[in-house]
């Protein structure tokens, strides 16, 4: 069950859609020439294949567990990390000044989807470490990021992100922890967190939990939520490690997959000795934590798109070998069952899906990037907005796509794809928690119309379909390009109005709007998608016109677009009904007649 | 002490080889190109040497396309210093690279030359020995153990019968074979710093080596696809097979 990192596809996408060479003028980013861009994806790309694609299984079967407060991580996670840590790759996006090397948040998503397709439970360590660092350079005092960012860049330490307790899952302003200030200025920290990811384990000499907690007096719900540093070793003034902090493991969860990846149970002060630092401002921790969530929302987003992309390779070889049945109409000699259609169906569906999500992700972080180094301030609102309009429809569209996909691409196997040896099933369990973490699919589905759309008067969703709009109404009307356009066009046109509805209701329209907000964000991603994939098929024309690129590569990518818009678009226009018919039909059951 | 590390830009291991429609050659177009394995532990052994301290200086070479570029930076992110590009687009056979390696030899007099005992995509196995002799070095070939000291290197071979050590006096050729060692995953701060290591651009002509080929290629054909085995019941089937087959009297 090898792993072959997608190069030239993610290349071509960084060029085509993030628009990396325009990123490259941008100060700070120079270093990101195309050859530097080749070499890193070639290189990390060398690393995932190698060294964490073959501990997949591994960490699949034995997993890591918590026992009498230690975590063991499976057998090779230690040395894959070390590896990955020592080769400097966690410092990819981070900032020069704490021994990053400040290269675009973009590229770092590439490499970490590389890292995810291979071995998802592993790369959620380095992901929950960079969300630590993305929080800290933000927020934390120059004194903490002195102590803290350069471990943590290097990978000596890894983060972890502590929000969830037992009542307080999608509604973090239920949280209890609190933290109470000591007479020398730090904090005692007490409560329980759980669900915490990477909470514990063997691979590095400290962890940094960054822990939301309510201070005394703290206002009720988000407005009174601060942020903590509260690490498993204190960390002395020289940055050698003191002892040991009242913060440990309880338990790990048996769950439905990523085994490999410990979800722990924490308890926070059992003994009243947890010492934890103020981050920031008191009652700041929630928009501190939420610096952080961002970037975590695009990458879990990623994570979706690695998980179809790894399934997506894995059942196109299953299908280029299996031999069975002749082929429908055709001679009676058994044939490889790639060239069944259903199988064709199913293995294209998959492809361009997974392409499509791939394309919003990275022209999200590609947002994100321009929102960081634009100088213009117009041009820096602009790409905020962007970003911030893209952010739920990464995370919901693609983690459902990573569950959908890693589903059809199972079905490809047939019984075989049921049977845990194959390979196919893990990918499946383990894309099912993309949806429900990082906040759940249902939450950024109102989160984009509830706090997205509406932003800035909702200039953003209209600029970027406006900019869709006019690309299509630039393609040619005949030809392979001409195809895609009326679907093209239907698509846009009912996210206009499908857009314009949401945001006018008002008052108790409101409930309709949620009502619709999930069917809403389908639309918003399929619609996208297309015209991103539409994007790249024009592009693709464009090399081969005049005779630049791999012909065989530029011609699958216009055929994928087109089937992306001629066959998996259409459902898109028909989500207009089910969004604007309002929250009657939710409802129509009284709750006390639903069983039955 | 220098060392000096040729490396080529052949098709990547993991890619399935086509022969073009016209038996001319191997696809290249459109094709994964990758460092050639062999010299990949050359570059290794260098910078291990490097990092011992017994080498100063490690200068990679490439002859070929202006491509070959990519070859030498990753060489240059594994930890060699600088690189020097002969560009040339016609094949490069052995002994023109040979010529053109013992010219920079000259110029750069390195203490020890490190190649690959060959190239996957010609599997030639020549230039190192080609340049000992142009030399006049002495060489050790098929290494899996280097032990330079201040005027000698001891290199053990890999030769049919088992292991061969043979001690040379420096300057000397070396090459590599699979078991030396296993080479390093370019870190990513290596990666940018390589970006900035010098890299010189050279043509053949500016060492007066001819490199018009001198071999004709005939035909490139795939190897013959296995036909079906076939079972037998019992040892004296098996034998009397054999013994059919010519395999065995």
């Amino acid at each position: 069950m090898s792993y072959t990192p997608p190069l030239a596809e993610q290349r071509f996408v960084l060029e085509t859609i993030a628009r990396i060479d325009e990123l490259q003028a941008l100060p700070g980013f120079e270093a990101a020439t195309p050859d530097l861009v080749e070499a890193v994806l070639t290189e990390a790309g060398k690393l995932a294949a190698d060294l964490f694609a073959p501990l997949n299984v591994v960490g699949d079967k034995i997993g890591s567990k918590a026992v009498d407060g230690v975590v063991t991580t499976p057998p090779g996670f230690k040395e894959a990390y070390n590896a990955y840590a020592e080769g400097g790759w966690i410092g990819l996006g981070a900032h020069p000044e704490h021994g990053g090397q400040g290269l675009p948040f973009v590229l770092a998503s590439a490499v970490q989807e590389q890292i995810t397709s291979a071995n998802m439970a592993f790369s959620l360590c380095p992901m929950l470490t960079l969300g630590a660092i993305e929080a800290l350079q933000a927020h934390a005092s120059p004194e903490q990021q002195a102590l803290y960012l350069a471990p943590l860049i290097e990978g000596r330490w890894t983060g972890t992100m502590n929000l969830t307790e037992p009542q307080a899952g999608s509604d973090v302003g239920a949280l209890r922890a609190t933290a109470t200030p000591a007479a020398d200025g730090t904090w005692r920290v007490k409560g329980q967190k759980i669900f915490i990811t990477w909470g514990e384990h063997d691979l590095t000499e400290n962890i940094v939990h960054l822990v939301l907690a309510r201070t005394p007096d703290a206002p009720a719900g988000t407005k009174g939520i601060s942020l903590f540093i509260v690490p498993k070793f204190l960390v002395n003034a020289d940055g050698s490690l003191g002892a040991r902090n009242d913060a440990r493991v309880v338990s790990t969860e048996h769950k439905l997959g990523i085994h490999g990846s410990p979800t722990c149970t924490m308890a926070f002060g059992d003994n009243d000795d947890c010492v934890g630092y103020l981050v920031g401002a008191e009652n700041a921790g929630m928009r501190a934590m939420f610096t952080m969530m961002n970037h975590a929302r695009i990458n879990v987003g990623l994570e979706g798109v690695a998980i179809a992309e790894r399934a997506y390779q894995q059942a196109l070889t299953f299908a280029g070998e299996r031999v069975q049945s002749a082929k429908f109409g055709g001679a009676r000699e058994p044939v490889r069952i790639i060239e069944h259609a259903d199988v064709r169906r199913m293995l294209m569906t998959v492809r361009a899906f997974t392409q499509a999500a791939r394309a919003i992700a990275y022209l999200n972080a590609a947002a994100v990037d321009r929102a960081h180094a634009e100088a213009d301030a117009a041009k820096k609102a602009e790409a905020q907005g962007l970003a911030d309009l893209l952010t739920p429809v990464t995370k919901a569209f693609s983690t459902d796509i990573g569950v959908e996909m890693s589903s059809l691409a199972l079905q490809v196997f047939g019984g075989m794809g049921f049977i845990e040896e194959t390979g196919a099933a893990q990918h499946y369990r383990d894309s099912r928690i993309a949806p429900i973490y990082e906040g759940t699919n249902g939450i950024q589905a109102l989160d984009l119309v509830g706090r997205k759309l509406p932003m800035d008067g909702g200039r953003h969703w209209r600029s970027l379909l406006q900019r869709e709009r006019s690309f299509v109404g630039g393609l040619p009307k005949t030809g392979e390009l001409g195809q895609m356009v009326p679907y093209l066009e239907d698509a846009i046109e009912a996210l206009q109005t499908a857009s314009v509805w949401i945001s006018g209701n008002e008052g108790d329209k409101l409930a309709d709007t949620a009502a619709g907000a999930t069917p809403y964000l389908r639309m918003f991603g399929l619609t996208i998608g297309a015209s991103l994939l539409a994007r790249q098929a024009a592009e693709a024309a464009r090399r081969l016109d005049v005779g630049e690129g791999d012909p065989a590569f530029l011609k699958a990518k216009i055929a994928t677009a087109r089937f992306f818009a001629e066959q998996l678009l259409p459902a898109a226009p028909a989500l207009l009904g089910p969004i604007t018919r309002g929250a009657d039909l939710l409802y129509a059951i009284p709750e006390d007649a639903l069983p039955g | 002490m220098k060392i000096l590390v040729p490396v080529k830009r052949v098709v990547d291991a993991n890619v399935k080889v086509r022969v073009k429609p016209d038996q001319s050659g191997v696809e290249l177009a459109n094709v994964k190109m990758s460092m050639n394995p062999f010299d990949e532990i050359s570059v290794e052994e260098a910078v291990r040497l490097k990092e011992k301290g017994v080498a100063t200086e490690v200068v990679v070479v490439s002859v070929g396309p202006a491509q070959a570029q990519e070859t030498l930076r990753t060489a240059l992110a594994m930890g060699a210093d600088r690189g020097i590009l002969v560009t040339t687009d016609g094949p490069t056979e052995s002994l023109a690279v040979a010529k053109l390696l013992a010219k920079i030899v000259a110029e750069e007099a390195p203490g020890l030359v490190i190649l690959g005992k060959q190239a996957i995509d010609d599997d030639a196995n020549q230039t190192g020995q080609m340049l000992a002799a142009l030399l006049g070095w002495g060489q050790g070939t098929f290494a899996s153990k280097v032990e330079p000291t201040a005027d000698t290197v001891s290199v053990t071979r890999e030769i049919d019968g088992g292991l061969e050590t043979v001690e040379l006096k420096l300057p000397a050729v070396v090459t590599t074979d699979l078991r030396l060692n296993e080479p390093r995953y370019a870190s990513l701060p290596n990666i940018m710093k390589a970006k900035a290591k010098p890299i010189a651009n050279k043509t053949p002509a500016d060492y007066g080596v001819d490199v018009t080929p001198r071999l004709t290629t005939l035909k490139v054909t795939e190897p013959p696809k296995r036909s079906a085995g076939i079972k037998v019941k019992t040892v004296d089937e098996l034998i009397e097979k054999l013994k059919n087959s010519g395999v065995i009297a």
